[in-house]
């Protein structure tokens, strides 16, 4: 993948636009974070960008492909995405989910393959998921849990990853345990998108921000450009002191009070 | 191809429950024949499994025995066996496709539907033929069907599966008083049609069965290859459709798998509720959450369920005879309050 952009993009659930001719490029091979206030579009904006919802106009751009207009299973093999909280059937086991992301690859009566294997094994030994391979989903703690849906989404074999809030409801060291993983697949050399709620988390796992405000781009750059007082009063709407983190060196954000 | 429809693939890594899973089929296969060859055994007068093996390898048309056995008991075993394979598969479809384990094509009214087509079917328009109950009862099924599920997506959260089950309820229960109500108005036609509309796998001739056991295999073949479709889906449309999975085609010929399935089997035995229910729960015991093997093994144990509860249904108040549909009802009705209150997360 060379290319992957927004082009005067449009979506909505109903007759209201929650983005509008919204025009972005991601960098490729990079941790783009995209983070705004409940509400701003974030989420809808990652499952137009994986196509999960159709455009109300405009076209997302895959090496100059709108890719609404291409076969799904071949997306599939270009884009992976993982939606917020999502629900495996009871009994099914981490290894059995993992096993459903070979689906793009895979056709009607094509039997489990060598490669099939081993993007498995890979996938659980990246989410250190092997020990817990024939545990069944639901009965993982949080954290594990959504580190087997991870693995499902590696098993796809995508150069590009899109998470929905992939630290929510997860307690600070599986937040971490999250965070510390989306970057080693980075450095692997695979894009990510990832939707968070946490300014902090973006500024230490994101190269590139891109704040949202009502469905539109407030601003976007890197974490020393994004994480400023003045954009998180325009975006959060809250006044902040932003200050260095001694640990990473990213931009810090500590919110004071309600801008008023 | 032939060979992976009459038998799951092994194209899962699973590894924990396979040897289960492969040793189940013979032994349920072994266990529908005897049920089966017990079913034409019991009866008003049992008949000796030596005569009945007699009257498959021997006929002999002089025997009344073995008429009896060749013209009631066996049209009936198989005519149960293939509403139970029905009913089941399309339950697991339905459980699958809509994350409903409360998914029955008797509960969401789908049964219902199909039965009143084809009381009108046969009350208005003189139909008489299988084939003729056949197609209105696939157009009440899918109507029907349709209807509830989209009156369970009203509101917040979409089709769960509380709200399908009670729209399903509520659109039954007004379907069967319109098929009732029917049934009263043309009292002389009711009396052909009363035992049908109980659920009855009674009275069946052959050529009837085979015309059905058409759309039947067509229905459950459909089924099968859409196993692992089926499993993807049941992750929810937005995993599947980010797998690169056609959401709508998968749930377009599973909707078909199921308005056949159903509609076949209430044309052919009359509305007969839980089999669907019960069955696909009762096999994911050892087949797990795939509906590879969920599918299959729900077919071959909705038949034996079916097959059994016909048996029991005509002698524990012998000679009176119970309808099949009373039989698996009661049976099936603790179950589902059993799953409702285990599996339904509120």
């Amino acid at each position: 993948m060379n290319t992957f952009l927004a082009e005067k993009l449009s979506l909505a659930y109903t007759s209201e636009r929650i983005i509008d001719a919204l025009d972005l490029e991601i960098p490729v091979g990079q941790v783009t974070a995209l983070v705004g206030p409940n509400g701003c579009g974030k989420s809808t904006l990652l499952r137009g960008l994986a196509r999960l919802l159709k455009p109300q106009g405009g076209s997302v751009l895959l090496d100059g492909a709108a890719i609404h207009s291409l076969p799904t299973k071949q997306l599939a093999r270009e884009i992976g995405i993982l939606p917020q909280s999502p629900v495996a059937p009871e009994g099914l086991a981490v290894r059995e989910l993992v096993a459903q992301g070979r689906y793009p690859h895979q056709h009607w009566f094509q039997q489990w393959s060598a490669e099939d294997e081993q993007a498995l094994q890979q996938a659980l030994q990246l989410t250190k998921l092997q020990p817990l391979a024939e545990r069944g989903v639901d009965t993982l703690s949080g954290g594990q849990r959504q580190r087997a849906w991870i693995a499902m989404t590696l098993a796809q074999e995508t150069n590009t990853i899109l998470l929905d809030e992939p630290t929510t409801f997860l307690d600070l060291a599986h937040q971490l345990e999250v965070l510390d993983l989306v970057h080693n697949l980075n450095q692997q050399g695979k894009t990510i998108i990832l939707v968070l709620h946490d300014l902090n988390h973006a500024a230490r796992c994101a190269d590139h921000i891109v704040a949202l405000h009502n469905g539109a781009v407030v601003a976007q750059g890197t974490p020393h450009e994004v994480i400023v007082a003045d954009v998180v009063q325009r975006v959060f709407g809250v006044e902040s002191h932003i200050m260095h983190n001694p640990v990473t060196g990213q931009p810090m954000c500590l919110p004071v009070r309600l801008a008023g | 191809m032939a060979s992976s429809l009459s038998r799951p693939r092994l194209v899962q890594p699973a590894e924990r429950a396979n040897t289960l899973r492969l040793l189940a089929f013979p032994l349920m296969a072994g266990l529908l024949l005897l049920v089966m060859v017990a079913s034409t055994a019991f009866g008003a007068a049992d008949i000796e499994p030596r005569v009945v093996a007699q009257s498959v390898t021997d006929f002999d048309e002089t025997n009344t025995s073995h008429l009896v056995i060749r013209s009631l008991r066996m049209p009936r075993a198989i005519t149960a066996a293939l509403v139970g394979a029905s009913l089941a598969a399309a339950g697991a479809i339905m459980q699958g496709l809509t994350r409903n384990p409360l998914a029955d094509s008797g509960l969401l009214g789908i049964e219902a539907g199909a039965a009143l087509a084809v009381m009108v079917a046969v009350l208005y328009l003189g139909i008489q033929s299988l084939s003729g109950f056949a197609l209105f009862a696939f157009v009440g099924a899918g109507v029907s069907g349709a209807v509830v599920y989209a009156i369970g997506s009203v509101g917040r959260g979409g089709p769960t599966p509380i709200k399908l089950t009670i729209a399903g309820a509520a659109l039954g229960a007004t379907l069967a008083s319109l098929t009732g109500l029917l049934a009263i108005m043309h009292p002389l036609s009711y009396d052909q049609v009363r035992f049908w509309m109980a659920g009855s796998v009674a009275g069946r001739e052959m050529e009837l069965i085979a015309q059905a056991a058409v759309y039947i295999v067509f229905g459950l073949s459909l089924a099968i290859l859409l196993g692992r479709q089926i499993t993807t889906l049941s992750l929810g449309d937005d995993i599947a459709r980010s797998l690169g999975l056609s959401v709508i085609w998968i749930k377009l010929a599973s909707a078909l798998a199921v308005v056949v399935l159903a509609g076949t089997s209430v044309a052919l035995a009359g509305p007969i509720g839980f089999v669907g229910l019960v069955a696909p729960h009762a096999v994911r015991f050892f087949t797990g959450p795939d509906y590879r093997w969920v599918i299959p093994y729900a077919a071959l144990l909705g038949a034996i369920f079916m097959v059994i509860a016909d048996v029991v249904g005509r002698v524990i108040l012998r000679p009176m005879e119970l309808p099949v549909g009373l039989m698996t009802a009661a049976i099936g009705g603790p179950i589902f309050i059993y799953l409702v209150r285990a599996k339904v997360k509120r």
